[in-house]
């Protein structure tokens, strides 16, 4: 009798053992992040946007759920990134607090629509400014520059830039509808490019050598880099300019206005610094300076 | 609607991936399911329950998790292959099982008096399927053969998010995201590329049982 309980304890340490285990691999957990002092005094015109959040008490940011390090929502439901703490400076600034912010998850397809039905205020979502973009929404920033680049096997040499995808006939993944999907086009004939919903799949799909590279902004993959334990290693040569921009119904300028005035200052008091240390300075130590912005309209 | 006259080339070769996936997808589920129609009556109770088996798991799976083993699923088992395949092979795996069915159907329509007298002139059982009851078994399942093949052609949209891309409906995904076209205008092109492909394919079985169907 002893002997058969002893027998089931070992099996159920195991097993919790295992589980524990399992749950601890992919887990990139951001914790804390920045503590900015929200803004209660904050005074705005009447009727302008940021008047009416203020007085609504909560803020709709669109952004995204599953790219470590800009925003990626953990167990606890709350995304955490560097788009996020973004949106929380922002917010902080309109005198809303963290917990009056809704999380409204924003990918790459439906960011226009999401912003033109009213269904988020702002979006922050590694959202590259373009000037078809700028046809049916506006643009806030940029607050930081990023650039294209690949991820590869930690093994592979043979790529070593986006000119030697064409020479090795290396299959490239990307995600449907992104500017990076676009770009990668000039490098890769349409054959050889393959396209899913989300990163994670790209991911999976270079992992099982189904394709040989993987293309997208460089903190995006610093990312993923991040998550894949070593199997994975970035190229590190920045083919394109990716100004991330934060996206607002269109034509609202006052709120744009009042988004870069809070971003300038955010870089000024060392929030901005902050926000990426919290984020994606985990993988790249050094804080990028504020780009200039861009004038609003 | 300017949108889909500007873009009309990339409208083009999405409608003819899409046709390419329906082609090589129909084609082999035809054979596939006839084949698997053919175990389902035959008399070794192996190849019956091969038969139904097939039938089973692949009528009641859905599409997207037959086309993600196959993309996801296959490549883990350390079998790469091009993500076209993976996708047309699915397409027609998950067909073929409503492909047999409806061949079955048709062979229970085929009076037993047929297959009878085959066996009484001394005809095998493959002999007798095949000239006797498969030919008049598909004269009358030619319209809801139809149904599965235009369910099979809508379905390919599903095929083109596991890899294939550029296939119809991945056209409209690149318009409205990369290039930030309205989604409306859009998906109109869409829908009538796909109507290109199924109006066409219904009128042609429509003719096609007018001139195979036997009375009964």
């Amino acid at each position: 009798m002893r002997a058969r309980s002893m027998r089931w304890g070992v099996l159920v340490a195991s097993a919790a053992l295992v589980l524990t285990a399992c749950g601890g691999g992919g887990g990139n957990q951001l914790a804390g992040g920045t503590d900015v002092p929200v803004d209660t005094n904050a005074e705005f015109a009447p009727g302008s946007t940021m008047a009416n959040l203020k007085q609504a008490g909560k803020i709709r940011i669109g952004t995204k759920f599953d790219q470590p390090l800009f925003g990626l929502k953990g167990l606890d439901g709350t995304p955490q990134g560097f788009d996020v703490e973004i949106g929380k400076i922002v917010a902080a600034k309109l005198g809303l607090s963290p917990e009056q912010i809704e999380w409204v998850e924003a990918p790459s397809k439906t960011r226009e629509e999401k912003i033109e039905q009213d269904l988020v205020d702002m979006v922050v979502a590694t959202y590259t400014i373009n000037d078809k973009r700028k046809e049916r929404i506006s643009f806030a920033g940029p607050y930081y520059e990023a650039g294209q680049d690949l991820m590869v096997k930690s093994d592979n040499a043979e790529i070593t830039g986006p000119e030697s995808l064409r020479a090795s006939g290396a299959k490239v993944c990307s995600v449907t509808g992104s500017t990076p999907a676009e770009e990668i086009k000039k490098f890769v004939d349409p054959q050889n490019l393959t396209l899913f919903d989300v990163y994670s799949k790209c991911s999976d799909a270079l992992r099982t050598g189904q394709v040989q590279a993987v293309t997208t902004d460089n903190v995006i993959l610093m990312g993923l880099v991040e998550n894949s334990g070593g199997q994975f290693k970035l190229v590190d040569k920045q083919f394109t300019s990716e100004p991330y921009g934060i996206g607002i119904k269109k034509g609202d300028v006052p709120f744009c206005q009042f988004i870069d005035d809070t971003l300038t200052k955010a870089a000024g008091d060392g929030t901005y610094e902050k926000a990426w240390q919290a984020s994606a300075g985990k993988v790249s130590p050094e804080t990028p300076p504020l780009p200039q912005l861009d004038p609003c309209s | 609607m300017h949108v889909i006259t500007d873009n009309l080339p990339l409208y083009l070769n999405g409608l003819l991936r899409t046709l390419q996936i329906c082609l090589y997808a129909g084609v082999l589920a035809m054979v596939l399911g006839t084949v698997i129609a053919a175990f389902r009556v035959a008399p070794l109770p192996p190849l019956r329950a091969t038969g139904t088996s097939w039938v089973t798991v692949f009528r009641n799976c859905p599409l997207t998790v037959v086309l993600f083993f196959m993309a996801f699923g296959l490549p883990e088992l350390g079998l790469n292959g091009s993500y076209f395949w993976f996708g047309t092979i699915g397409l027609a795996l998950y067909t073929s099982a409503f492909v047999c069915e409806a061949i079955r159907s048709g062979i229970n329509a085929v009076p037993p008096g047929q297959a009878e007298a085959a066996r009484a002139i001394g005809l095998g059982f493959g002999q007798t399927l095949g000239l006797v009851v498969l030919p008049q078994a598909v004269r009358t399942v030619v319209p809801p053969l139809g149904n599965v093949i235009i369910a099979m052609i809508k379905n390919s949209a599903i095929v083109g998010a596991f890899g294939v891309g550029g296939d119809l409906f991945a056209v409209g995904d690149t318009l409205t995201s990369a290039r930030g076209e309205a989604v409306l205008p859009v998906l109109i092109g869409v829908v009538l590329g796909y109507l290109v492909i199924t109006i066409p394919a219904g009128l042609l079985l429509g003719v096609l049982e007018r001139k195979v169907a036997i009375a009964r």
